[in-house]
């Protein structure tokens, strides 16, 4: 391959690997706090976001993200001040941004091609700014995250206990909130705002069956979450197949893998029945 | 037991608490203390207010009447957290996302302001300390889902143990435990208070594990029925080794 064509395909690449490290990262979190789906909760708001965007002449992924953060973090702060449980906060911005975007986008005249691009994503329409948005966005939270992890991991694992112990249990759970619309934002670009959930659980999914300990299976599910995004770029491309759709049906058939394997020899299935 | 001070410092006191739902009274006129170096047991039937009290106690929750001072403070003003180990009832059993007990454990290192900082040899010897004192050295590096309901337990007063806690508050940690975890519980609290001088309540159906080193018992039922020595209670024929299923009776004959 030759320079010329290969940096179509760099740039793109570079994107999803990113996003594909990052996503799972925060995931795992999610995951452990038992709210799995509130990055597709997130992404019907950000959907909202994207058809104001459209409406008022605004680039979408600014409004998109303006709608994810104020979508995620009242998600949180309906849960904290138990006016609902995390799944019905969850459904009620859920459902409210899909009627948002529903309205905004028959207001802008229907589904466009630009409104499907969002939903479903187009790795190969990312600019270098971008890619390169990605990239610090990707960074940045990242390493957020590594240096507070011990602290995330105490608030999410047991809240309750997180209270007393007097950490900041609202300040880490805004901030996850924050994290997730960020990642929904960004990612919604590369595999789109439908399958961006997607990635950010699926790899958390097959990690928590590898891994023994929560450091191991938090790299684990980047690691997978990677992988997926970079196999699922190619083989869409090769196969002339939408990349957002091939990523996440890259990160399922590992998890099958994953989960065949593991039910031959279900080792820790054993020793719980045996220390029972 | 012990540490029979002769003026005990008081390290955790209620005085004249009340708080209700609506119209239903939950808990009337409660006061309690506990001293260091002093081995406290809260006991009373299901919905005799103790999950309410220990909240109100421990700060999630603000008493409609009376006052809560955790070493001299109000709950809400209370910075030192790392002073007070907590023990949850029944943690959610295990986790989503595998986690070794070690990991649970160096949760009880977080401190305020330094969240960020890796952890050092200090927080690494205390650690294994907290693991050595429940039994659970050898299984550190186990997933917490792996471990018994017994082990998880364990794991979590380890927890709790691990920021060297001046009081120690357990709400109900040997409900339905295997008996090696009992002894296990009931040796690591008494080292906690011999050799650290902390102040211990335990909230409990089951006091046969730690009925010889129990200093006080309060028995609970929307209001206080009964505060003194075990001896005092057995006097009026209430053993401490009596079965969970039996309190209910002898909290009758109480009144």
């Amino acid at each position: 391959m030759t320079p010329a064509v290969a940096l179509p395909i760099a740039l793109p690449l570079v994107g999803c690997v990113v996003i594909g490290g990052f996503a799972p990262l925060i995931g795992t979190f999610l995951v452990q706090k038992r709210l799995s789906l509130v990055g597709d909760g997130i992404g019907h708001v950000a959907f909202a976001g994207v058809g104001a965007g459209l409406l008022l002449h605004v680039w979408p992924v600014w409004t998109a993200l303006v709608f994810a953060v104020v979508g995620a973090v009242g998600v949180e702060v309906l849960r904290m001040r138990r006016k609902a449980s995390g799944d019905l906060a969850l459904a009620l911005f859920f459902y409210t941004g899909l009627a948002l975007g529903a309205v905004f986008a028959s207001r802008t005249g229907g589904l466009d091609f630009e409104t499907l691009d969002y939903l479903f994503g187009d790795p190969f329409t990312a600019s270098a700014a971008g890619v390169a948005t990605i990239v610090a966005l990707g960074v940045a939270v990242s390493a957020g995250i590594l240096v507070l992890r011990r602290l995330l991991f105490a608030v999410v694992t047991d809240e309750e206990w997180a209270r007393v112990a007097g950490l900041p249990v609202d300040v880490v759970n805004i901030v996850l909130a924050g994290a997730t619309a960020a990642v929904v934002v960004v990612g919604m670009r590369v595999v789109g705002i439908l399958l961006i959930a997607a990635l950010t659980v699926l790899p958390v999914a097959s990690a928590q069956l590898l891994g023994r300990s929560f450091r191991t299976t938090l790299g684990m599910a980047a690691t997978i979450g990677a992988a997926s995004a970079a196999i699922g770029l190619l083989a869409g491309r090769w196969l002339n197949v939408a990349p957002g759709g091939a990523i996440v049906l890259v990160a399922a058939a590992v998890f099958t893998v994953v989960a065949i394997r593991k039910r031959a020899a279900p080792r820790s299935l054993i020793t719980r029945e045996a220390d029972a | 037991m012990r540490y029979v001070a002769l003026r005990m410092r008081t390290i955790l006191s209620a005085e004249h608490l009340s708080f209700g739902y609506a119209r239903t009274p939950v808990l009337r006129d409660v006061t309690l203390s506990v001293g260091a170096g002093e081995f406290v047991a809260l006991v009373g039937p299901n919905g005799s207010g103790k999950s309410t009290l220990l909240r109100l106690l421990l700060g999630t929750m603000t008493p409609q009447e009376g006052t809560v001072e955790l070493f001299g403070e109000s709950p809400a003003a209370f910075r030192d957290r790392w002073r007070l180990g907590y023990v949850p009832q029944r943690p959610a059993l295990g986790t989503e996302v595998p986690a070794t007990v070690t990991e649970i454990v160096m949760a009880g290192r977080l401190r305020r302001g330094r969240w960020w900082q890796s952890l050092t040899d200090i927080d690494r010897v205390a650690v294994s300390h907290a693991l050595e004192s429940v039994g659970l050295s050898d299984l550190a590096s186990r997933p917490i889902s792996e471990l018994s309901g017994g082990q998880q337990q364990r794991a979590f007063i380890a927890r709790a143990f691990a920021s060297e806690p001046d009081l120690l508050v357990l709400d109900e940690p040997i409900a339905g435990v295997d008996a090696e975890s009992q002894r296990r519980f009931r040796d690591s609290v008494v080292h906690l208070i011999e050799d650290h001088g902390a102040g211990v309540l335990l909230v409990s159906h089951e006091l046969s594990a730690v009925a010889h080193d129990v200093d006080r018992v309060v028995v609970l039922k929307e209001r206080v029925l009964f505060d003194g020595p075990p001896a005092e209670l057995a006097s009026r024929g209430v053993s401490l080794g009596i079965h969970a299923e039996d309190l209910p009776l002898w909290l009758e004959e109480l009144k």
